[in-house]
């Protein structure tokens, strides 16, 4: 794969397509993938009432933000690495600064911004239309080649992006 | 766990743990129940296809997992406090140890520390065997009282 390959709309969809929609929990949530560039990755997910934390107040549960910034990092890791490894993540701290507001839309930002032979280092940022006024910050690490089992469709994802980038 | 019993006997436990599950549709969205022995509070993430996050080996969503001990907390501070009110995270941190496999989840909460406005939080999560852990978290949680307005 080419060290800094260019995300077409095209290639989003598709990555799209293999990191999201065959991940069962991640359509659960309504997980998407917004836009996406080397190492960064920005996921929505709508607001839904089955996501909810608490019925008296229609505020979506944190945990819907851990799993959303949880998945953002994966993805923002696999777009950092120069070749296809299965990850695992390590450990994910997050905080949570506000409650978010019932009925928007929750995008999730993550940037994987240092990779070594083991780890990779990622932090991400929660939030409804402003990345500056945060619900939720995290910060996390993975390790790389945590087993062999590499994701097979990130495999063929991988494989069409570097066919599309060299042909 | 001395000092739980000793909690849990200055504070009696709300009637029904349910009710606060059921105020909380995340967590019926995430398939947890609550399997209660005396004061021993375990949950229980009963495993469906839409916990899956790696569909390849299969394991559950690390997500789903840190939302699991999350809610596991949640419902410890529920039981030891008495507390209605649904407790604010500030934050948590997740040590994921072991790959989810699919099967259930089983999570257990011990309060490290309550202050007046602030606990902190441990929380384990297992299948099979106990001592081997497939995730273990500490997070704070901001305490409430039932009559206190939204912040």
């Amino acid at each position: 794969m080419p060290s800094d390959f260019e995300l077409t709309p095209d290639n989003i969809q598709m990555m799209k397509d293999v990191l999201i929609q065959h991940v069962p929990h991640a359509r659960a949530l309504g997980l998407t993938i917004k836009d996406a560039k080397r190492g960064e990755a920005w996921l929505t997910v709508p607001y839904d009432k089955r996501l909810i934390g608490n019925v008296e107040t229609g505020v979506i549960h944190g945990g819907v933000i851990t799993a959303m910034l949880d998945n953002a990092c994966g993805v923002a890791v696999q777009l950092a690495l120069p070749e296809r490894v299965s990850i695992a993540t390590l450990d994910l701290r997050i905080d949570y600064m506000k409650p978010a507001t019932p009925g928007e839309t929750l995008t999730g930002h993550a940037h994987c911004y240092k990779v070594t032979r083991n780890i990779a280092f990622v932090r991400g940022t929660a939030y409804h239309t402003d990345p500056t006024d945060p619900i939720a910050t995290c910060v996390g690490t993975f390790m790389l080649a945590a087993n062999r089992a590499i994701p097979l469709e990130h495999a063929a994802a991988m494989e069409l992006l570097k066919n599309k980038q060299e042909g | 766990m001395s000092e739980l019993k000793t909690n849990a006997i200055k504070n009696p436990p709300p009637a029904d743990l349910n009710r606060f599950l059921e105020a909380m549709p995340y967590a019926q969205f995430l398939n947890i129940s609550i399997d209660q022995k005396g004061n021993e509070i375990t949950t229980v993430m009963g495993f469906k296809d839409t916990l899956i996050g790696n569909p390849v080996l299969p394991a559950l969503h690390g997500g789903a997992i840190g939302a699991f001990m999350e809610i596991t907390a949640m419902i410890q501070l529920a039981f030891e406090t008495g507390i209605t009110a649904i407790p604010k995270p500030i934050g948590i941190t997740i040590d994921y140890l072991r790959s989810g496999k699919p099967v259930d989840l089983y999570g257990r909460a011990h309060i490290t520390k309550q202050g007046r406005r602030v606990a902190t939080v441990h929380a384990e999560a297992w299948q099979e065997d106990r001592s081997r852990p497939v995730a273990a978290a500490h997070g704070h949680f901001l305490l409430k009282a039932a009559d206190e307005a939204d912040a």
